[in-house]
């Protein structure tokens, strides 16, 4: 049986772990070929550790294990040079582009009259502009390739509602909406769709840490993973605590694929009902 | 590779044809069997021809030659006890349930203050009621089967947004987003999830008709009301330059919500639209 997005290239920023590496491993699965892009390195007002070198090539082992290519580079999707760059040297190699996955995201936490002026900056720039630089980067790409797309910004429940103690997340993914839906009506005559997916808590390192534990149990000294379960399961409306990445992929590759051919313009919450709870 | 829904028993309601006929098609290629049922007759408020019973012996036939089982009965989702009757057979005979596609509906057209008071409650009584009475008759064998569940119920982009001259129609499709929102809460402890659909025009004969072809293009003369002309007035509306969307579109969305890649999606309004609703 033909892969659901087969011969197709698709273009994943934040690749190196956690959702972005899930993506990659889910398209190539269904037959495309991946360009990969991952800072890799710390941001200084992130809490928890974020992505490196290595987990980068994993994801690399990972696509080609599946004999899918991928061309994969260290870039910031703070810098739109080297975010372009990258790109097109991906589109160079691999010789079109048909998806697009604005994954890279960060999350740190504070009251809004808390934050400093670095930690609401770098979200803006990570989170927001940085989804902004992967569509400015990728739109010429899909357009000269004339057949139509499909890109996939990465938002969040808190896209859709707001959370205490993250102003910063919360604008930016609010953000990602606004700029989904200009792009799906500018976009719309080249048959490119743009839509934006909305997880609840998902089972990664972004959220997997003591700082997002602390957040959810306040008052519990170090609180661990089973302080944190029940706290993320009452959020939701189903009975589990946080999904997993390849369900944000499953959704990813839905919009991805020709089934989703008409579909453009919407926020798909994958959320276990946190929205509507 | 296994369909992705194998084994699963799916009911479907307006089975006879258009969108529920491709969702049952859709979801057997898929491996599900199916339990059909429709009205398969004329509802007098209605101004175009129904489903007829030929109808859903044509969609027995094209499950079957997908090596699928159905049942499928005549039943009319405004009578809950006939829906009930026809679904806890099929259920006794295919041995399960697992999803629901509540589609079911009319279409009929006039301003809010002309609308008669049967034209408002056929449209109330099937295209929301109706949806109720399905879910209704489905939950006890969702719940019972304690394997979770996927309930789809079909609104519409009607059900977002108003459209002048369908007050009844807006009414229950959005309705019926209310209904969506509550039985996601109520269903959720036991997995069972809820979502609806919203389509944009959809090439199915409740659009392919004169009296809607009158609805959208009532400053031509009825004999330049052809569908080359409405092609046009239909693309209008959506973002991507299409006029209609096909059935099969809107089946490929019910697959994806009924089976388990979208086993935490649930509450969610979903737009099949063409971007209708962000033009």
């Amino acid at each position: 049986m033909t892969g659901r997005v087969e011969g197709k290239v698709a273009f994943i920023t934040g690749a190196a772990r956690g959702q972005g590496r899930s993506h990659a491993v889910r398209l190539a699965q269904e037959g495309a070929d991946i360009i990969a892009v991952d800072l890799c390195d710390q941001v200084d007002s992130v809490p928890y550790q974020m992505a490196t070198p290595e987990d980068l090539a994993d994801t690399v082992k990972q696509v080609e294990v599946l004999d899918r290519r991928i061309v994969a580079t260290k870039a910031d999707v703070r810098d739109y040079g080297a975010l372009k760059k990258a790109l097109d040297d991906g589109v160079a190699q691999l010789g079109r582009l048909d998806i697009v996955s604005a994954n890279a995201g960060i999350a740190s936490f504070g009251r809004a009259e808390e934050l400093p002026e670095q930690t609401w900056q770098d979200m803006i720039d990570t989170n927001l502009t940085g989804v902004w630089h992967a569509a400015k980067a990728a739109i010429p790409h899909l357009i000269a390739g004339g057949r139509g797309g499909s890109i996939v910004l990465t938002s969040s429940a808190a896209g859709l509602k707001a959370y205490a103690n993250a102003a910063h997340y919360v604008s930016a993914k609010h953000g990602v909406v606004g700029l989904m839906r200009t792009l799906a009506l500018e976009l719309a005559p080249h048959m490119i769709r743009v839509n934006s997916l909305h997880p609840t808590q998902v089972d990664t390192d972004m959220v997997m840490n003591e700082f997002t534990f602390k957040l959810f149990s306040p008052d519990t000294e170090n609180p661990t993973i089973e302080d944190f379960r029940p706290a993320s399961q009452a959020m939701n409306a189903l009975p589990i605590p946080w999904v997993e990445p390849v369900d944000i992929s499953n959704a990813l590759l839905f919009l991805a694929s020709d089934e989703a051919r008409y579909i453009t313009g919407v926020t798909l919450p994958v959320d276990a009902g946190t929205v509507i709870k | 590779m296994t369909g992705r829904v194998e084994g699963k028993v799916a009911f479907v309601t307006g089975a006879a044809r258009g969108q529920g006929r491709s969702h049952a098609v859709r979801l057997a290629q898929e491996g599900a069997d199916i339990i059909a049922v429709d009205l398969a007759g004329q509802v007098a408020s209605v101004p175009y021809p129904m489903a007829t019973p030929e109808d859903l012996d044509q969609t027995v036939k094209e499950v079957e030659a997908l090596d699928r089982r159905i049942v499928a009965r005549q039943a009319d989702v405004r009578d809950y006890a006939a829906l009930k009757s026809a679904l806890d057979e099929g259920v006794t005979q295919l041995g399960r349930l697992d999803i629901v596609c509540s589609n079911a509906g009319i279409a009929s057209f006039g301003p809010a203050d002309e609308l008669d008071e049967t034209t408002w409650r056929d449209m109330i009584d099937i295209n929301l009621t109706g949806m109720w009475h399905t879910c209704k008759a489905a939950i006890p064998h969702l719940v019972e089967g304690g394997r979770g569940g996927s309930i789809v119920i079909t609104s519409s982009d009607a059900g977002l947004k108003g459209f002048p001259n369908l007050a009844h129609y807006v009414s229950a499709k959005h309705g019926v987003v209310g209904l969506m929102r509550t039985l996601a809460l109520e269903l959720a402890p036991h997995m069972i999830r809820v979502n609806s659909l919203h389509p944009t025009s959809v090439n199915t004969d409740m659009i392919q008709n004169a009296p809607t072809y009158e609805l959208f293009a009532p400053d031509l003369a009825e004999k330049d009301r052809t569908k080359e002309r409405l092609t046009e007035r239909f693309q209008t509306m959506n973002a991507l330059p299409i006029p209609w969307v096909e059935p099969v579109d809107i089946s490929n969305a019910v697959l994806f919500l009924a089976s388990d890649e979208a086993r935490y999606i649930t509450g969610v309004p979903l737009p099949v639209d063409a971007g209708f609703m962000v033009k």
